[in-house]
This record gives C-alpha cells, structure tokens and sequence, in this order.
C-alpha cells in the first residue's frame, strides 16, 4: 500500500518535456511514486507513456526537466546507469536476443559469473513460483511472442530492482498467467518495490493498482484510484468520451468456404517447436472463426502455413478461395486474395526502418500501385494516408519511419493496411495487441463490417473475450491439434478454458459433444 | 607419392594457411560485433612493412610482431573512429582503409626493399617432432604457427565459453537490445575491432619477418581479401575458418607443386591458378549451407551504424 506521506518518494518527475520532430510526446509531465507503490499510467496510443518510461530508465533523454531519485537529482545517463540505480524495465517491444538461448538471454541481465546451469535451474525455478513457463534451453527466435513476453519478465525480476517498469507486459499473456504475475507483483510491493505499470486492460488496472496517472497527447490529463473507478469512467477519462458499441450487422448470402486446410500435419523445424497433427478447418465468406489457446501450441507453425512463409509439402492441404494454395508462398497467397497481420509487428508486420509508405506497398503493391515494374508512388501514398485518416494512427505522416510510431498506432496502421485491401480471406494473430480501447473496438468493428462485406475472417488470438465478442465460432488449438468447432453461443469461457488444455471430446473416442465438464 | 613430398606438402599448407587464419579469426571477432571492417588487405600490409623495419632495426622478429600489431591496431583505431564515433559508412571506410593502407606501406617500405632477414628459427616440439609423416609437417614450425592455434582455441572458447563473448555476440545480434540491456555498444565495437587490427596486423609480420622474411610491395598479395571471404564462407564459426584456411593453403601449394614440377598435364595454369580460390568457396558453401546454422551465427547487425540515442 501507499506509504505514509513522511517517506521519500522513490522517483520523482518534474516537468519532464520530450519533444519530437513531428510531436511533443511529454510535455512538463509530472510523476510521483512512493516505495511499495503500483502506479498505472494510462493512455490513448501515443499519448507519451513508453516515451516517458524509456526517459526514466535512460534509453532516451528528456529535452527539459528534473528527475529525483530516493531524493536526490539524477540525469539517468543509460540503461546500464538505471540499472545500477535499481531501476528494471520490461519493454513493450521486446530487447531480447534471437539467437540465444534464453538462459543466455537472461545471463545478460543479471551480473556476475556466466553460470548457464545454475542459471537455467533458477530460470525453470523462479518460472515454476510465477507460472511463466519457459525452457531456458530454448533460442529465442524460435518462441512465441507469448513466451518472449515471459522471459522478459522474468529477465526483469530476476534483477531485484527496487523500481520495476512494465510496459504492456500482460498484452500477450494468458488469464492465468497474469493472475500468479499479480500476486507475484503484490508480493514485491508489500516487500517495498515501486511499480509503474501500462496497460491497456482497464480491468487489470483496477485489479492490480493502488493509483493511476492519465496521460493524453503527451500531457498528465488526470488522476484516479482505480479501485474506486469502473474500467467504463477510466475509459472515459483515457479517451474522454465513452466508448462505442459493437454493431453485429448479418453477412450477405452465399457464404462459400474461402479457406480450407484438410488434415495439415507439419513436423516443426525447431526441436522445440510444436508439430501440427492433421489440423482440418474451414472459413466461409462472411464469418470470422477464432482459434483459441494458449501461445505457443501451435499457433505459430499454423500461422506460418497458412500465410505462406512456411510452404508446406502437399499442396491440397490449404485451399485459398478453392484453389489447392500449400505450395504456394506467401505472395501468390496474397495474389489469391488473402491478406495476414502476423503476430510481430515490428520484423514481420512492418519493416521498422522503412517509411509508412513503403510499408504499405510490400503488402498491398497490386492495388494498382505499379505499373510496369514501376512504382506509383502516389498510388502509394494515398492508400497510407487513407489508411492513417481511417484508423486514426498518431504519426508524423505517411513518410515516418514505421520504427517512429507508437507500439498501439504501428498495429492500427498494420491491420488497417490489410483490413483496407478488402482481402478475399483474412488471417490475424493478435489483432489488438497494445491497442488502447477505443481504438480495439473500432478493430473489431472494422472486422465485423468485413464479415458482413462476406470476407472470410480468421482470429488466433489468447484474449478469450476478444473472440467471444466477434467470432461465430470458435476453435481451441492445443499441442498442435484443433479442437471441433463450436458456435460461439453455444460455448462459454469455461468450456474453452478445459479445451484449452487440450480435453475435448473429440479428443477422446466418444462421438456425443459431452456437457463442458465431462 | 613418397612420404617426404606428403610431408612436405602438409608442412607447406600449414604455413600457407596461418596468415589467414590469424587474419580472419580477428576479423570474424569484429564482425560478430556487427562490425564489417573491409579494411584487413590494408592492414595487413601496414603490419607487414611495419613488422619488417622493426625487426631491421633492432634484429628481433618479438619486436617485429609487436609493431605489426600495433600498426595493425592504429588502423584498427582510424577505422573504428571514422565507422564507429562518426558513423561513416562501415563497407565505404573499410574499402578506404585498404587502398591506403596498401599505398602507404608501399611509401614506408621503399628503403627496406633490397633487404633480407635471416629466416626465424623454427621450434619443433619436444618428441611429438620426431614422429613419422606428421611429425615434421605438424610440429616443427616457427612460433606464430603455433600461435594460430592456441588463437583458434581461445577465441572459440573466448565466444562460446565467456561471459564477454556472450556480450559480444548479443551486441552483434541486437545492439538495441544489448543498449537496452545496460550494455555499452560503441566500447565494445571498438574493443573488438581493435582486436581485428592487431590478428591482422600480427598476420602481416607472419608474412614479412617469418614466411618470406623480405619487403616486397604488395606482398600481401590479396590473403587480406581471402580471410574476409573465409569469414563469411564459413559462417562466422572459428572451426571453419580454420578448414576454409588450409583448404585454401592445401590447394595453392598443391597446384604450386603441380605446375613447377613440370608434370605435363592438359589443363591450362590459369586453371590451376584459380582452383584454390574456387575449390575453398565450394567446400565451405557445402559445408555451411544449412539455413538455420547460418542464422544462427551470423551477426544479425552486421555493418549497421548504432548510436545510443535511438
Ligand atoms: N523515435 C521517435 N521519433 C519520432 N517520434 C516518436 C519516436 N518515438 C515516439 N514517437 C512519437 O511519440 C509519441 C508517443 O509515443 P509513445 O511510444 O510514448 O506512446 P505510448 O503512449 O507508449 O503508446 P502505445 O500505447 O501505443 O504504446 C507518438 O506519437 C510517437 O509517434
Ligand atoms: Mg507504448
């Protein structure tokens, strides 16, 4: 709990200003956080929250302003600086390393002797007491953004840091996952840790935080206790307005399979990875299906079939609109009329170091932008500005580097990019990943107003109520199998729950569809 | 083929070989920082002249490595000022580097051209030299050969065993990251492209005071360019770089032999000539073809300018 007022504050920020070319992302922002505190700081995409951690834990530097640490003046020069402070950060875009292992991963962090066996029992250990779940023998390139999520928090708290930054650590995380990380984080607290913690879902907030700062373009806006808010008047106080309702509106007729996959079985290349075992599936035009589970059973080697990046062996194992697609890569795919939102957004979704534009051209290049092998730049440019107005991504205009934008707007601009190409089929993975709430319903929306245009929408996703609020039916992947479907109003989200850990009854020889807790 | 000529080709390889391979073991450490630093043909060059007058001057080849590394590591350190702190274009720095450092040391050379050392005395091991076919190939050699291995071994242990090696291949990998992470990128570029000078360097004294102990411009003769080329073909992994250098060591002195023993064969010498060159290439592509091992150890940022405000 807050401590009396007596006690110095472990930080405090005064007046701290970050100014961008194209935006000011601070300005004279104030914070305070006292030892054993949880502070949530809470925003619209961009408002300035991951700009003022990265100021706090020295990877950028404030234009203007005073930072006090336990009372006394620092400018925190770099990482290594606010780390010899005490100060530990989860990143929202990872800073993990791809081609190690994570045991050697989390060596980088924690000083001292390189001890990779004693490491990876403390690694297996400290993942067991949290329920993180991770093989410290694993390379990093291969796990999931799930699990990435996992070792970076782990990573950070195998540090004992006194402050602990977490930014949108929960995004990719299971229920069950962020329950034992909040009692974790109490106990840490109550041992004296200040937390300062983002997210987006407004419920874990209220769950999780003793006092919440709100942040809106780059200013504080507001304070609240959000144990005596609800997640409405905190949205209200994030967006300032309220938030908008779904709209189910009912697809046209002939509602043909667009995308087929029968009995694709693929053995991983990763000796870790998860293999898929006949996995069959179908998506007509005009529904959205959701895949269920918990990441890193398979999601990713399914992804990776069915967008073309990993080609599998027989082609009639993925149909695409009826023609035979699985020896197809991911651009004949494309050609057929699929458009993906890969999980990573920054690597796989977009090129960071490219601009908005010429992001939007490596996807959606044969919506006439060339002509003759030769570019039409305008073409282009339209299409992100569009896309930009449409989705309403804060950035500094179609020409900024995709790097440059908000970890909320950099997914806007990429599913709006695909959304906005009208594809045939749609295939997403994490579609509101970091998104702020107004801006996920609007995704959702969005997706709801395709099914009803008749694209064929397909929705791997760990938020369970993401899917229950859009999908028409639901399937559950576990270990790399598929559970039958089942329309989402005949289901709950206990019965997913107990599929999730792979307990269905197809699974079992029975043929009756038993009540969910057979 | 009778023992002795076996022998005495392997003997050969192996000295052929250990230039290169002291030369690109410090160039793929600089590289799996995410430095490519083109420079090594220069600095090398600059070693060897170096190498040579000092040991002119004072008679001791000990000295001569010594100058050849640090005229190795004062490159080293031009470059790394230029890419690292000013952040110029590392493949236009590199090019730069070797141009200059060829055409200097030829200028620096130019009095020591009509000059000779005595050959180093070689140093044979205790027993192990008085072995059968191996014993005089492997191991009566002049001290640096010996030194490239015992460099091979501890680099390799150096990137897969230490904690700094670990760093390094982090900082090759994702130096965001490794920034993020409370590292210090731009000491530990330099440190390791300061290492690359001085192995090139020390490669370059093998040439002028061990190999042919003579200064001849443009003695260097391109090897510069092959350890870039080995370091890249064999994937940036130390055991390789050793197969890819006598490979290439093996086959030159192979066609050498060939060529000068008069044998009448129908191909024609450029052929033999070239086939060093392409036989490595093969090999180690073959070898190193796997598309998971190669991005497994290439360093992810390689040539990219980092600078700690993002
Ligand atoms: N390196 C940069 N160059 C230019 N603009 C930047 C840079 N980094 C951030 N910005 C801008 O600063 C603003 C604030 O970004 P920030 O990442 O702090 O937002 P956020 O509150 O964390 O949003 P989200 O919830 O989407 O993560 C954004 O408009 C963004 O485009
Ligand atoms: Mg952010």
């Amino acid at each position: 709990m807050p401590n009396a007022p007596s006690e110095t504050p472990r930080l405090v920020i005064k007046g701290v200003s970050k100014i961008y070319p194209s935006v000011i992302a601070n300005d004279n922002v104030d914070l305070t956080i006292m030892p054993g505190e949880i502070r949530a700081v809470l925003g619209e995409n961009g408002a300035g929250k991951s700009t003022l951690m990265k100021i706090i834990y020295g990877v950028t530097h404030p234009d203007k302003g005073e930072i006090l640490w336990e009372g006394s003046p620092v400018t925190v020069q770099n990482p290594a600086h606010a780390r010899e402070l005490g100060i530990g950060m989860v990143f929202q875009h990872f800073s993990l390393f791809e081609t190690l292992t994570v045991a050697q991963n989390v060596a980088l962090a924690v000083p001292g002797r390189l001890d990779l066996a004693g490491l990876s029992r403390r690694i297996e250990e400290i993942s067991g007491k949290y329920g993180l779940p991770v093989d410290p023998r694993r390379l990093v390139h291969a796990l999931s953004v799930g699990e990435r999520q996992r070792v970076e928090i782990i990573r950070c708290l195998l540090q004992n840091p006194r402050l602990l930054i977490l930014d949108e650590p929960t995004s990719v995380l299971t229920p069950q996952a962020v329950r034992k990380l909040f009692e974790t984080l109490r106990q840490l607290a109550s041992e004296g840790v200040s937390i300062l913690y983002i997210s987006h879902k407004l419920d874990e907030i209220q769950e999780l935080c003793h006092t919440a700062t709100v942040l809106r373009n780059g200013r504080v806006t507001g304070h609240c206790t959000p144990s005596q808010e609800t997640p409405k008047t905190m949205a209200r106080l994030m967006i300032g307005e309220d938030l908008p309702t779904f709209h189910h509106g009912e697809p046209e007729e002939g509602r043909e399979v667009r995308l087929r996959i029968d009995g694709l079985s693929v053995k991983s290349e990763d000796p870790f990875g998860v293999d898929l075992e006949d996995v069959s599936l179908e998506v007509r035009s005009g529904e959205i299906v959701g895949i269920a589970g918990v990441s890193g059973n398979g999601q990713q080697e399914l992804l990776r079939a069915i967008s073309g990046e990993e080609p599998v062996p027989d082609k009639r194992w993925i149909h695409v609109c009826g023609v035979p697609a699985g020896r197809m890569n991911a651009s004949r795919r494309r050609a057929l009329g699929m458009c993906f939102v890969p999980e990573e957004r920054l690597g796989r979704g977009a090129v960071p170091r490219l601009s908005l534009t010429d992001n939007v051209l490596l996807t959606a290049f044969r919506r006439k932008m060339v002509r003759f092998g030769m570019i039409r730049r305008k073409a282009a440019k339209t299409f992100a500005d569009d896309c930009i107005r449409l989705f309403d991504v804060k950035c500094g205009g179609a020409a900024s580097e995709a790097k440059s934008l908000s970890g909320g707007n950099l997914q806007k601009f990429i599913v709006g990019r695909e959304i906005l190409q009208e594809p045939k089929v749609l295939v997403l993975a994490q579609p509101t990943w970091g998104v702020d709430v107004g801006a996920a319903s609007f995704i959702r929306q969005q997706l709801l107003c395709l099914r009803e245009k008749g694209t064929a929408v397909l929705v791997i996703s760990e938020e369970l109520d993401e899917l229950f609020e859009i999908c028409d039916r639901l399937v559950v992947i576990a270990k790399g199998r598929l559970s039958p479907s089942k329309a989402t109003s005949e289901t709950g989200v206990e019965e997913v729950g107990v599929w999730m850990s792979g307990m269905w009854p197809g699974a079992e020889p029975a043929k009756d569809e038993a009540p969910h807790v057979a | 083929m009778q023992p002795s000529l076996l022998s005495a080709i392997l003997f050969a390889t192996i000295v052929a070989g250990t230039p290169l391979i002291i030369a690109a073991v410090g160039e793929l450490v600089t590289e799996k920082s995410g430095v490519l630093n083109l420079g090594t043909e220069g600095i090398m060059s600059m070693g060897a002249v170096a190498a040579f007058a000092v040991t002119v001057h004072t008679g001791s080849p000990v000295l001569g490595i010594l100058a050849g590394m640090t005229a190795g590591m004062a490159m080293g350190l031009v470059f790394a000022v230029a890419a690292l702190t000013f952040m110029a274009n590392q493949v236009a720095s590199g090019l730069a580097l070797s141009i200059f450092g060829v055409g200097l040391s030829a200028f620096i050379g130019k009095p020591y051209e009509s000059q000779a050392l005595p050959s180093v005395a070689t140093w044979n091991v205790p027993g192990l030299h008085k072995l059968p076919l191996v014993g005089h190939a492997f191991f009566e050699h002049q001290g640096l050969v010996y030194f490239s291995w015992a460099l091979l071994a501890a680099v390799a242990w150096f990137l897969y065993r230490s904690r700094l090696g670990l760093v390094l291949r982090a900082v090759g990998e994702a130096p965001v990251a490794a920034h993020s992470v409370g590292y210090n990128v731009v000491r530990i570029r330099y440190m390791a492209v300061l290492f690359g000078g001085a192995m090139a360097g020390v490669a370059g004294a093998f040439l002028s005071v061990f190999h042919t102990p003579l200064w001849v411009e443009g003695m260097v003769a391109g090897r510069g360019w092959i350890a870039l080329a080995l370091v890249v073909f064999a994937t940036w992994r130390p055991a390789r770089v050793m197969v890819g250098a006598y490979l290439f060591g093996g086959c030159m002195i192979t066609q050498m032999f060939v060529q000068g023993s008069g044998m009448h064969l129908n191909i024609p010498s450029q052929f033999l000539s070239a086939l060093p060159y392409a036989a490595t290439i093969i090999v180690l592509v073959i070898i190193s073809h796997n598309k998971a091992t190669i991005r497994l150890n290439s360093p992810a940022s390689l040539g990219q300018p980092f600078s700690p405000e993002a």
